[in-house]
């Protein structure tokens, strides 16, 4: 008894994969930083109208482009003398929305396409990668602004022209990892085993293949970011009066010679979460790359 | 070598077609009418109809779309809504001041990118790679569009050492090759190469590390090769992937610019396009579209057949 105690007690933990990859990522302390100041930009966002904070639509002709440290304005006003503060916090809702939403939307359309092609080859592979193919004749800049540029403004074509910027590149890693993973022995096994394709697919393939692509779309996110603020940037994004940081950044950009700092904020946002996507993903990737 | 630059070339045909589908839907995508920009608001249905037939919107997409095609090889992208004068001249002359802007970018970006990430492959894991690791991951960080914001802020309105935008003087037209114009050109320049600095840098310096762990590596030191002859062998081995990695960075140099020309009212492509949306002019931001995409898959073919000349291991798979 004692003895059987004593050897649980030696035994290391044995953890799943997952929980290994989880295990990494909280001692990488670069990552846990980064993981931080993205929840608290995140959770400031979704609790924002919580917050002590000024109404982000209040204009008022006499408290225009007041400097940073402004009594009763912390980080000043824009160019309709609005809160800076409450603007910027408010701004992340929708350009977080529009910056992850769309990595979210083409990780699952884009596996789904890539894992039918990788497993299925033959045909059904050349038309699906043939079609991505074309698509990867556009920068991805280009397509993005050539679609909402067609849609027009919105919220909602900024989503669709996003997510169809993204697909591609996720299909075309996922069919890359899936016919990596096709023709290892297991899967040989399961189907001499008499599984069918659906159940190869669901119980084998997935389970191995969503992994890396998951790593993958996660280090499109910061790209990601940056092109929704650049729409709305153009114009043919989020439209005013709506709070977004790529938007602020276009308004305020007459009042560079008045108060440079103040435009300058919205785009340190952008800057700051799109450095701790980038090197959360990192974190990610290393922390999965490990093989023990 | 001629057989694969044959089979690339063949290759590309259906591409091209495919962009160009893409490209003429666009237009149909767009909610509304494209003629509504230009049509009388008290237009009769007639008038409409008329008009409809005058641009051949009347017929099947289909037909259109070979009409398109037709068109398009015959060099005509159609007449702008807003102006009525041709998409392609408008195009062509805003492409050229846009490739001024992309090749001094690439100019700048690509010997340092290579030259950080080499340093940073080489000596892993010292300060010079910690450092070239930040820099490369605040590029690809940064939206380069705040970035030009913030250097017209620094070098524009504080120093005034440079101008905050255009592309010449006051009532310059064209390009010269004299200060007056090359100062306009810096801060745009700077900006786009920031981002493909990044990127090139991380690539090469991932690439360099894990070729300095290959075996061949190893065995080229067993038989007594000296450290300069080794940095040969693993540049040749690094080439081909760096330059693919820089092709796909001239396309998107070519796409980057359109958000830094509007921070600094480049006279090129990004603001041809902007104006084009904002005009809802659909020939010339379709016309503007298809020329852009049309480089960047010209770029990639020949990246793709340098490549294959340089790296034999390519053409044979």
């Amino acid at each position: 008894m004692a003895v059987a105690e004593i050897e649980l007690a030696r035994t290391p933990k044995r953890r799943g994969y997952w929980a290994g990859v989880l295990h990494r990522v909280s001692g990488d302390p670069v990552a846990m930083v980064c993981f931080v100041v993205l929840m608290a930009l995140i959770l400031s966002a979704i609790f924002a109208s919580w917050l002590p904070l000024q109404d982000p639509y209040k204009a008022s002709m006499i408290a225009r482009l007041k400097p940073i440290g402004t009594e009763g304005h912390l980080l000043g006003t824009d160019e309709q003398g609005r809160d800076m503060l409450a603007r910027l916090i408010y701004g992340g809702r929708l350009t977080l929305l529009i910056g992850l939403m769309p990595v979210v939307v083409a990780f699952f359309i884009g596996s789904a396409l890539g894992i039918v092609a990788g497993y299925a080859g033959g045909r059904t592979n050349t038309i699906i990668m043939r079609t991505v193919d074309v698509f990867f004749a556009f920068p991805s800049v280009l397509l993005a602004i050539a679609i909402s540029g067609a849609l027009g403004a919105g919220i909602v074509n900024s989503l669709v022209s996003l997510s169809i910027v993204f697909i591609p590149p996720i299909t075309r890693v996922a069919e890359s990892v899936t016919s990596g993973v096709r023709s290892a022995d297991y899967i040989e096994a399961a189907r001499a085993s008499g599984g069918n394709a659906l159940t190869v697919m669901r119980v084998h393939v997935i389970g191995n293949v969503l992994g890396p692509i998951f790593v993958y779309a996660s280090s499109l996110t910061s790209v990601c970011m940056i092109l929704a603020a650049g729409l709305s940037f153009l114009g043919v994004g989020v439209k005013p009066p709506e709070p977004e940081w790529g938007l602020m950044l276009n308004t305020l950009r007459s009042a560079i010679y008045m108060n440079p700092w103040v435009a300058a904020l919205p785009g340190l946002m952008i800057f700051i979460t799109s450095l701790c996507l980038n090197l959360l993903s990192d974190g990610l990737r290393s922390a999965m790359n490990v093989k023990d | 070598m001629f057989a694969y630059v044959i089979r690339r070339l063949l290759l590309v045909l259906p591409v091209a077609f495919g962009v160009s589908i893409i490209c003429f839907l666009l237009v149909h995508i767009a909610p509304g009418d494209p003629l509504t920009a230009i049509m009388a608001v008290d237009a009769t249905a007639e008038e409409q109809a008329a008009m409809r037939a005058a641009y051949g919107l009347d017929r099947p997409l289909p037909v259109q779309f070979l009409f398109w095609l037709g068109n398009l090889f015959q060099g005509d992208l159609g007449n702008s809504i807003a102006t009525g004068r041709p998409v392609a001249g408008e195009v062509w002359r805003a492409v050229q001041n846009s490739l001024l802007l992309a090749v001094t970018a690439s100019l700048i970006a690509f010997p340092i990118g290579l030259l950080l990430g080499f340093l940073a492959g080489y000596f892993r894991d010292s300060w010079l790679d910690k450092l070239v690791t930040s820099i490369a991951i605040a590029g690809v960080s940064v939206p380069n569009y705040w970035l030009g914001m913030v250097l017209v802020i620094i070098f524009a309105v504080k120093l005034a050492w440079l101008p905050a935008m255009g592309a010449g003087p006051a009532g310059s037209d064209g390009w010269t090759f004299d200060w007056l114009h090359i100062r306009h050109l810096i801060l745009p320049a700077i900006t786009l190469a920031v981002v493909p600095i990044g990127i090139v840098a991380r690539t090469v310096r991932a690439l360099v590390g894990d070729i300095f762990h290959m075996d061949f590596v190893m065995a080229l030191y067993a038989k007594g090769m000296s450290n300069f002859d080794v940095l040969i062998h693993v540049i040749r081995n690094a080439a081909a992937t760096a330059l693919s990695v820089i092709g796909l960075q001239m396309g998107a140099l070519l796409g980057g610019s359109i958000l830094i020309e509007t921070v600094f009212n480049w006279p090129g492509s990004g603001m041809l396009l902007s104006n084009a949306i904002f005009q809802r002019d659909l020939p010339l931001l379709q016309g503007t579209i298809l020329v852009l995409a049309m480089f960047f898959v010209t770029a990639n073919l020949v990246v793709d057949i340098l490549q294959a000349a340089i790296d034999p291991r390519i053409k044979r798979s």
